[in-house]
């Protein structure tokens, strides 16, 4: 396929073409390079980060800094689903873009217990089905967006429910990089049979340590289910325990095995006390794995505010400690299956954070051998450890799930009696293992435990595939591609009904989907929180929303009033044929402004209007070294802030100036527009509105609307010296001044 | 000294203090060491177990890999599991028929998923069953 190119959107239906002959570039999981040593990016020397991006979306804070995109250490994980894969395509895209080089795929909901493979690309529910078709789409996709971006990204899936070992076979020949497995997951959280699980983990294990496929475990889903979270850190630490030295003896490499670690604990909680030793000892148990470092959900609700805040704190963990592979959880994942632009938020809340903390730890340091901290590791260590003393002596494993010990909200060895019992006989997949016989064989590569291959010879033994002439491993030309299996659940018929959002030139709001038509919007109600909520849903349909619901609501105060947050669908499409957009700012180069202002010198008052003391933005308009109009030469007499009207236009009359700049921020009661009428009209009475050129500007001034006030031009957000300055010297031109 | 019951869970308060006794002493460096021992004494009959068993998805993995499709592998190992064959593994029956029926190892896999070549292929096993 054609490289991408920026200003180009991807070709899906062409990714979706000749899919049975595409082949993965490689199987393994990458890391980034060029991390540990120090990088100059724009004006600033770095401590932390890996190589920059070939093509960056740049943090919005950027702009002011050369839209330099700093890259942190460690991977960047977002996870992205929506159920329709083809459109989670353009996701990925935006997404590797905003730096996240790790992209997971949530599968759809019910398909760890199905027994088998799935084919074709049905619609998902909370997730993506994942099959053969939809990963070769998506990894090739993958494979233009990181040549794209110039950083491998590494996708990633579930190695779990009852079909593993199926799923980790075709992660290896389909090229997907990273997998979370951890057969204790089954056991708790979806009641899959403990002999199942187990059996299959190892052969699961054994193909994806073949393939060099990242393993992350899945012991934060105790935290995320237990009553109180933060007590169950010493099942957490046997959890990894438990499940990292189980895929070590199933062959899977330590640097490979990544521990799946939540901060236990969120505000208001006192969470940094408690969360920081448990990051501490952790990282000490387990100094030979990696960290995949996840944020807390379990104290997650609807504010993505109160979110971003939380996964800020997480994230300072993860830099006062370390974390290999850093996730991101979308502000959004307490109201809906995550949105486009949430991914975006919090892939960038990631790259903030760790941009803004770049090298903190030459300067801060853990007390890692006095006090509280050294107390609390110590202690939880001990905690961890008695708890598999207490496992073995009940009589291991098996046992100890029988009897309760795992997920009980008690801070062990307390216990609440509440914790997750299964059964060895009981759960999907009971009964349905058998004991290999003697002359068992299987004529394949990376097969995990007894294979009798010496009935057959030395080559077999040596290479179990030899005995039929290589495998799907040796050979991918092996592999059977099956494309659909249903007539009406599958990509092509998706793709049909949302056609003219990719043929005709109509543009529609989406959240999730191609022209699924879905706004948020934000508004503040002066009534009770039940009352807003509900007539936030009126207002949203008065708006002409269809299918209108709250997605959150925070009361400000109980009698005076309620933020809600509302979605809904948006009924119409936006014709681009028909759509006026103004053209960009007219601007002068530099060197045509200095020439005539020099030719023709100019004077200007300057000041903030009213009782307003908001002077930065006029500053950056003015001041030579924000790059403002005294560069070109242009005289300018500020005021100061909070300046009567009749003082600005008085001090303009008396200096002859040229122009009169005024600047609000203050905007309540349309109060930045009244001032500009007054100016306006002041200058009107003393005669000299005809021979000045008045503009205005501020954060929250609408250009068309200021004008209608009596400014001849005003300048909203973004604004800039240059195109004032042009303005004024081509005003000054057309009205012969 | 176990406060648990056989099929009964059971409620404690945090005898932390108590229970430690014998670890106070260790060092950090030790008391590492013994959660590593523990999770391996734990973990290793387990392991074992894995080692010796097998289930139909395991079968069926193998079969993708001899270059079936999800499909047709699926057939093959209902087919073993109803016949009581899949002990030998779902990948040796296709290749010993292969080899047997001097057919290469993808038709003989495609005979058994139609159901057919199942009464030759026990026959094959019947000697070297345990």
């Amino acid at each position: 396929m054609k490289k991408l190119e920026k200003n180009k959107k991807i070709d899906v239906v062409e990714i979706l073409k000749d899919l049975e002959n595409y082949r993965p570039r490689r199987r393994h999981w990458t890391w980034r390079e060029g991390s540990g040593e120090k990088r100059q990016i724009g004006k600033f020397e770095y401590y932390d980060t890996s190589e920059n991006l070939k093509q960056a979306q740049p943090l919005p804070g950027g702009s002011f800094f050369d839209d330099i995109a700093p890259q942190p250490a460690c991977s960047i994980t977002t996870e992205i689903a929506s159920g329709r894969f083809e459109d989670d395509i353009r996701r990925m895209r935006m997404a590797a873009w905003h730096g996240a080089d790790h992209l997971m795929v949530i599968r759809t909901a019910g398909q760890s217990h199905m027994d088998g493979l799935l084919e074709g690309t049905p619609q998902g529910i909370g997730g993506v089905p994942i099959t053969r078709k939809q990963l070769r789409a998506q990894r090739k996709a993958l494979d233009l967006i990181e040549d794209e971006v110039g950083r491998p990204i590494n996708y990633h899936s579930y190695v779990s429910g009852v079909a593993g070992p199926e799923i980790a076979v075709l992660f290896a020949e389909e090229g997907v990089n990273g997998a979370h497995q951890d057969p204790q997951y089954n056991v708790l959280y979806r009641n899959i049979n403990m002999i199942r699980s187990f059996v299959d983990a190892a052969a699961a294990k054994k193909v994806m340590a073949w393939a060099g496929i990242a393993q992350i475990d899945g012991a934060h889903n105790a935290n995320a289910t237990a009553r109180d979270a933060w007590k169950v850190m010493p099942e957490l630490m046997v959890q990894h325990g438990l499940n990292s030295i189980f895929s070590v003896k199933s062959g899977v490499k330590k640097e490979n095995i990544c521990l799946s670690t939540v901060p236990p604990t969120a505000p208001p909680a006192p969470c940094m006390r408690l969360d920081l030793p448990y990051a501490v000892a952790l990282r000490e148990l387990f100094s030979e794995y990696r960290m995949r470092a996840q944020q807390n959900t379990k104290y997650m609700g609807s504010s993505t505010r109160e979110a971003t805040v939380t996964h800020t704190l997480n994230l300072l963990i993860s830099k006062m400690t370390r974390a290999e592979i850093q996730s991101t959880i979308t502000p959004d994942e307490g109201r809906n299956v995550p949105w486009h632009i949430y991914n975006m938020e919090g892939t960038d809340t990631a790259n903030q954070a760790f941009a803004g903390m770049d090298g903190l730890s030459e300067m801060l340091q853990i007390k890692r051998d006095e006090g509280e901290l050294a107390d609390k590791v110590r202690e939880l260590k001990e905690r961890a450890v008695l708890y598999l003393e207490e496992m073995v002596e009940v009589g291991g494993y098996f046992n100890a799930v029988e009897q309760g010990f795992f997920v009980d909200s008690g801070y062990y060895p307390e216990r609440n009696d509440d914790a997750i019992v299964r059964h060895i006989d009981g759960g999907i997949g009971a009964g349905t293992t058998i004991e290999r016989a003697e002359d068992y064989m299987a004529p394949v590569t990376a097969h995990f435990g007894y294979n009798n291959l010496e009935q057959y010879g030395l080559e077999a033994v040596k290479k179990p595939s030899y005995l039929i002439d290589g495998d799907s491993f040796d050979k991918p030309e092996k592999i059977i591609f099956v494309d659909e299996l249903d007539d009406m659940d599958n990509v092509n018929v998706r793709m049909e009904e949302t056609e003219e959002y990719r043929n005709k030139n109509i543009v529609k709001p989406e959240m999730e989907w191609l022209g699924d038509g879905v706004v948020q919007t934000t508004m503040f109600l002066p009534t009770d929180e039940r009352t807003a909520c509900y007539a936030a849903i009126e207002v949203g349909r008065k708006m002409g929303l269809e299918e209108v619901e709250v997605i959150h609501s925070e009361v400000m105060q109980a009698a005076e009033g309620t933020r809600v947050e509302i979605k809904g669908k948006f009924q119409h499409s936006i014709n681009l044929d028909t759509l006026v957009v103004p053209p960009p700012p007219d601007v002068m180069s530099d060197e045509e402004l200095y020439t005539a202002i020099k030719a023709r010198p100019m004077k200007v008052v300057a000041a903030t209007v009213g009782e307003d003391e908001h002077s930065v933005g006029l500053r950056e308009i003015i001041d030579i070294k924000h790059g403002g109009i005294e560069q070109f030469g242009i005289d300018v007499h500020y005021l100061g802030t909070s300046c009567p009207v009749e003082k600005l236009v008085d001090a303009a009359i008396e200096l002859n100036a040229d122009a009169i700049l005024s600047s609000t921020i203050i905007s309540h009661d349309d109060i930045h527009y009244k001032n500009m009428k007054k100016i306006h009209d002041y200058c009107i009475e003393k005669g000299v509105r005809d021979r000045i050129i008045f503009c205005s500007g501020g954060t929250q001034v609408s250009p068309e609307i200021a004008e209608q006030y009596g400014a001849d031009k005003a300048f909203g957000r973004g604004s800039n010296g240059t195109q004032l300055a042009t303005f004024l010297v081509k005003n000054r031109e057309e009205r012969g001044l | 000294m176990s406060h648990w019951k056989e099929g009964k869970k059971v409620e404690r308060k945090d005898d932390y203090e108590k229970r430690r006794e014998h670890l106070k002493n260790l060092s950090e460096k030790q008391l590492e060491e013994r959660f590593w021992e523990l999770c391996g004494q734990l973990m290793d009959p387990i392991v074992e177990m894995a080692a010796n068993q097998t289930s139909p998805s395991i079968e069926r993995s193998v079969l993708l890999r001899m270059g079936f499709s999800s499909l047709e592998s699926k057939a093959i190992v209902d087919g073993a599991i109803d016949r009581h064959l899949l002990e030998h593994g779902a990948g040796h029956l296709v290749y010993k028929l292969a080899q047997n029926e001097g057919l290469e190892i993808r038709e003989a896999g495609l005979k058994l998923a139609d159901s057919e070549l199942w009464d030759e292929t026990a026959t094959l096993f019947q000697a070297g069953a345990k």
